[in-house]
């Protein structure tokens, strides 16, 4: 497969949020502002393309019965590495996103694109790969954010948007608003890729 | 400690701080495994089961083996490393001991490593400074709250499947609308504790 071609199906018609719906628990948790969206797809993506280009140079050497271990141990590995530079570098983010950041761990999209693609891939077309997703997944953690944001706060990375008359509807910043935006949003995104199926 | 802490763990866990409809733990099951009633109560029980196992053995491992040597920062990879071996041992013990339980339970219990309820709620209980006690109710607060949640989402969704929808609602959006709503609810529970 050309990796033009690799690249450009996690973005839209194999996106990991809204047509696979994996990694669900991030998605919902962390999206309540832009910013944070921004900064749990930025983490998912570095764990991905580390994952991933460990796991395809290992994939020769990996016993097929064991290969779920292994790979967690990598995707645990990168995923307590991203931790600690949150921790050193950007503390106040590393505090909104909290238990979010170890569970990345569990994040069904890692493992999911370690099984069906790093494992059976070159290191070139799995870089590729996580590149794809991991910008998918981030696009789309980022445009529930601001949906959430913009409705929520009144505001777009910390930017205020409306007159003083505005009310914002709390809702959206809670539990329930994650649920039901991701699910109109989801809607939204089958009617385009419908529409450009037809 | 009193057995009225005690009890205020478990009713938070179970309603106030549901893991699925206000902690967002647990999704991927959550949405995957609830089209039918008997199937999610299936997926509950193999959960509570791992739950408490797991959240015994990483209190363990969390005073016994992480404080004791300072390297707290391993935390991560050895709780999956202990809930993902759990998770087989379990898996080979059903398969031996209850050939008719194995066959209800089977498919699911290896879904259950990448359960992120589980190693969440490890996490939660080292971060909550729980004793032991704590940790083991605080366990099954949770897993009876995952499967209260994962039932009733099942029987919803049972209905869901004959409703006349735009078809781009169905599946996944109507669903998520759905447990959106399911949150609402859950959140009449917020004064409780």
């Amino acid at each position: 497969m050309k990796l033009s071609k690799i690249f450009s199906r996690g973005l839209v018609m194999d996106n990991p949020v809204f047509i696979q719906a994996l990694g669900m628990c991030p998605i919902l948790a962390v999206t309540n502002t832009a910013f944070n969206s921004f900064g749990m797809g930025m983490a998912t993506t570095s764990v991905l393309l580390g994952s991933n280009i460990v796991i395809s140079l290992l994939r020769k050497f990996i016993p097929s019965k064991i290969r779920i271990p292994c790979f967690i141990v990598v995707i645990a590995t990168f995923v307590t590495m991203v931790g600690m530079i949150l921790e050193a570098y950007f503390p106040a983010l590393n505090q909104a996103l909290g238990i979010f950041i170890p569970l990345i761990v569990v994040n069904c999209l890692i493992l999911g694109r370690a099984e069906s693609f790093a494992s059976k891939n070159s290191t070139v077309g799995s870089i590729t790969d996580a590149l794809g997703m991991g910008l998918g997944f981030t696009g789309a953690l980022v445009l529930l954010g601001i949906v959430r944001e913009v409705i929520g706060f009144g505001t777009v990375f910390d930017m205020q948007l409306f007159g003083d008359s505005f009310e914002p509807m709390a809702l959206m910043t809670m539990a329930p608003g994650a649920f039901m935006a991701l699910g109109v949003l989801m809607a939204v995104f089958n009617r385009i890729v419908y529409a450009r199926l037809k | 400690m009193s057995a009225s802490s005690i009890f205020v763990i478990l009713i938070s866990a179970i309603f106030v701080n549901n893991f699925v409809l206000s902690r967002f733990l647990g999704i991927c099951p959550f949405l995957g495994v609830s089209k039918k009633v008997e199937t999610s109560l299936g997926m509950g029980m193999a959960v509570t089961f791992v739950m408490t196992m797991a959240s015994i053995i990483t209190f363990v491992a969390q005073r016994f083996i992480l404080d004791l040597l300072g390297i707290q920062y391993m935390q991560t990879i050895v709780f999956i490393l202990v809930i993902a071996s759990l998770v087989q041992l379990v898996e080979m013990v059903i398969q031996k001991t209850s050939p008719v339980l194995y066959q209800s339970l089977g498919v699911y219990l290896p879904l259950i490593t990448t359960n992120c309820a589980v190693l969440g709620l490890t996490i939660l209980n080292i971060q909550n400074e729980y004793n032991l006690v704590e940790t083991i109710f605080h366990a099954i607060g949770a897993a009876i709250g995952f499967t209260l949640a994962i039932v009733l989402f099942a029987a919803i969704r049972e209905r869901l499947e004959l409703v006349d929808i735009p078809v781009e609602f169905k599946g996944f959006p109507i669903a998520l609308i759905t447990a959106g709503l399911m949150s609402l609810a859950f959140m009449g529970f917020a004064g409780l504790v």
